[in-house]
């Protein structure tokens, strides 16, 4: 196999490194005075905006009742087969919610469709994303962690309406 | 016959028929809600508009007879503009709560907007508040708001169960159904109004809310209430039987069931009672044991033992292929001491579905050969000889006898070996030493015959532990396609059951008589070549309606 020619020798000056090695120390230099872009998690915590899809939530009502009437239309929508339903009758005005409503987070991909399925807006995406757990039963998020106070979820809220 | 031109095609149609029979018949389905082909005609919906000919004004195919050389067009931008109206107008006062309503995913209301409306609503005014969550019986829930007023449910109970009990009352916008002062919808066949309903304004009590009709299985199979042997649909959600639908059968049960049959038939299914595993009976207490140590504790008990001393009850509860083997395995021990009880309560029929024999399968067991064998003994004999000690082992198939009568619950006291398939514990199985667990007719294909000497076939709708959904061919819902064994809706109960047939199968194998079956089907031809009256019958000719055996006859 033949040798490859360079395009191009380098020169002396080239060869010694010196100059380059300063350039780069300027560089980093400056950069040191320069405000910083990175943020120091978990000491400080990132704010999403309200276009940010976390784990999904469901909307607690001020009067202390879910939002969400069991239909079930995310649980059928859902491309991964996360959600599971299973509905119950109630005595308040709309007569079905939800008795139980669990959430895989280990199956859920946060795509939002059952968010813009929900025909009763009960279902959204929350800015929460730490989500981490150490075993298999920890992930499946039932009615207890998906409940939110709807003002908590104001931003979001805000965001899809935007979008009607 | 004569024929009429629907939407440019010829089609055939017998004298007396309306157009949307006609249609009907030629594979067309023209919309309609208040129309039922076994009820009267009450022409009050309006949706079924199509244009014909020669005719003024548009006519409404369920009240127009068809003649010959009628030329009607369905599609025609006449009657799509009008239905598209009707639509319109239905929608006004139709609250839009699918989310909430069990109809969802069945409702004809849906459907239909979907296909023939414009999308959106130009009402603006307030819609009528009605009464909701009326309850009109005991099984029946009624909301107001969303019926379309098409008198469906009024026409079934004048009509088909014969009791007058519904009506509407109010005019205009504000009519609405009640009962009549003083009455309930209280009828035996009042849950068929609910089937009937094209919206959701009727549901049953019993499954309201329960799943939605999208995340179930539904399997074909026989209602096992009454000799009648109504065919039904088996709705199951992670294997539990959520509700029974009547199926569609002109020789059997038309499109009703009774509501007992709906409501109390299947709850045995997934009742805490269930056994599941076989049990010995060690040190007074029944045991969990493995099917190879309950069935060998069962043959080595057996051997040695003279036939005359031993006695067999089968079922008229069980399918053909179980009482087929059980008789088969009398044979090979040689006793002639098989009988089964009878249910027939007299009187409790009546001359719509009900029957007084209320068993599935009374006259199929007897076909199998459950009957007493020339010099053999009844059931009374048997229970009296077990009394006498003359008979030492006895065998029980899907029965419970010590509740039948007192005499018999003492005279198991006395048995020296009682080998009991049950799918439940009861009366009789604290008597037994050995306790087989039986697949329920649920878990299991079969054959029944109905007192029409009709064979029809029951399908396994739930799994057992060791069934598979797609393996075994069973009906499967989204969630059971894609799920995993690991999700919740996966992870359910599967009770250790086996068929009766199967588990007789393998005793005899124990016991020196190679019976080879490996599947119901394989037993029912079996039968088929050795009973006469089933000669040459295969599951494929009993099919999904069943095959009448006197048809036959005729035939031959």
């Amino acid at each position: 196999m033949a040798k490859k020619k360079r395009m191009k020798d380098l020169t002396l000056w080239e060869r010694i490194y010196l100059p380059e090695v300063a350039k780069g120390l300027s560089i980093t230099l400056q950069n040191m005075f320069r405000p910083a872009f990175t943020m120091e998690y978990p000491e400080v915590k990132f704010m999403p905006q309200g276009s940010y899809r976390g784990r999904p939530v469901l909307v607690l009502e001020e009067h202390g009742g879910e939002r969400c009437v069991a239909c079930g239309l995310c649980s059928r929508v859902c491309p991964a087969l996360a959600i599971e339903i299973q509905a119950g009758e109630t005595d308040r005005e709309k007569e079905r919610y939800p008795e139980k409503f669990e959430i895989n987070m280990l199956r859920c991909i946060f795509c939002g469709l059952c968010e813009e399925v929900c025909p009763e807006e009960a279902i959204v995406m929350s800015k929460d994303y730490e989500l981490a757990f150490t075993k298999r039963e920890d992930a499946i998020y039932g009615k207890d962690k998906l409940l939110v106070p709807v003002a908590e979820l104001q931003d979001r809220i805000e965001f899809l309406r935007s979008f009607k | 016959m004569g024929k009429i031109v629907l939407d440019g095609n010829e089609v055939d149609f017998k004298q007396g028929q309306t157009i949307i029979e006609a249609a009907k018949d030629a594979g067309v389905e023209i919309p309609h809600f208040c129309w039922h082909p076994s009820l009267s005609v009450s022409g009050n919906c309006r949706v079924c508009l199509v244009e014909v000919e020669k005719m003024p004004k548009l006519a409404i195919a369920c009240a127009t007879q068809a003649s010959e050389g009628m030329v009607v067009n369905t599609n025609s931008g006449k009657a799509l503009e009008a239905r598209r109206a009707v639509m319109e107008f239905l929608l006004i006062n139709h609250p839009l709560d699918c989310p909430i309503c069990d109809e969802a995913g069945e409702c004809k209301l849906q459907d239909y907007t979907y296909d023939h409306s414009i999308g959106e609503s130009r009402f603006t005014e307030t819609k009528t508040n009605k009464d909701k969550r009326v309850q009109l019986g005991p099984h029946v829930m009624f909301d107001g708001d969303r019926c379309i007023s098409c008198s469906r449910c009024i026409r079934f109970c004048d009509e088909i169960a014969g009791e007058t009990e519904l009506t509407f009352v109010k005019r205009g916008d504000r009519v609405t159904i009640t009962t009549f002062p003083g009455k309930e919808l209280d009828n035996p066949y009042s849950l068929n109004v609910v089937d009937i309903c094209p919206v959701g304004a009727l549901t049953s009590r019993d499954a309201r809310f329960r799943a939605r009709v999208w995340d179930m299985s539904h399997t074909n199979t026989i209602c096992n209430g009454c000799s009648r042997g109504c065919n039904t649909e088996m709705w199951v959600r992670s294997n539990e039987i959520v509700r029974l639908v009547p199926r569609f059968n002109p020789d059997v049960n038309s499109y009703w069931m009774c509501d007992n049959g709906r409501l109390n038939t299947f709850r045995f299914v997934n009742a805490e009672s269930r056994v599941d595993g076989p049990h010995v009976r060690r040190e007074g207490k029944l045991t969990k044991v493995t099917w190879d140590e309950a069935l060998g504790s069962i043959s080595s008990e057996i051997k040695g033992i003279n036939g005359k001393e031993i006695a067999f009850i089968g079922s008229p509860f069980a399918t053909i292929e179980d009482n087929y083997i059980l008789s088969k395995l009398a044979k090979s021990l040689h006793s002639k001491n098989i009988d089964m009880p009878e249910y027939i309560i007299p009187g409790s029929a009546d001359d719509i579905l009900i029957r007084e024999d209320k068993t599935p399968n009374s006259t199929g067991a007897k076909l199998a050969g459950v009957v007493p064998q020339k010099d053999g003994l009844n059931l009374d004999g048997i229970m009296k000889a077990v009394k006498e000690k003359k008979i030492r082992v006895l065998f029980v198939m899907e029965e419970d006898i010590a509740l039948l009568k007192p005499e018999y619950a003492e005279a198991l006291k006395t048995i020296e070996f009682l080998f009991v398939m049950a799918s439940n514990f009861n009366s009789t199985t604290e008597f037994a030493n050995v306790v087989l667990p039986a697949a329920t007719y649920a878990e299991k294909n079969g054959t029944w015959m109905n007192f029409q000497k009709r064979l029809q076939r029951i399908r396994p709708a739930v799994t057992t532990l060791d069934m598979d959904r797609s393996l075994d061919g069973l009906e499967m819902s989204r969630l059971d396609k894609f799920g995993t064994k690991w999700d919740r809706w996966g992870n359910y109960k599967k009770y250790d059951a086996r068929p009766s047939w199967r588990i007789l199968v393998e005793l005899a194998g124990l016991m020196g008589d190679k019976m080879k079956f490996r599947m119901a089907e394989e037993v029912f031809d079996d039968a088929a070549k050795h009973i006469e009256e089933l000669h040459g019958v295969t599951y494929d000719e009993i099919g999904e309606s069943g095959f009448e055996l006197t048809k036959k006859a005729v035939k031959v």
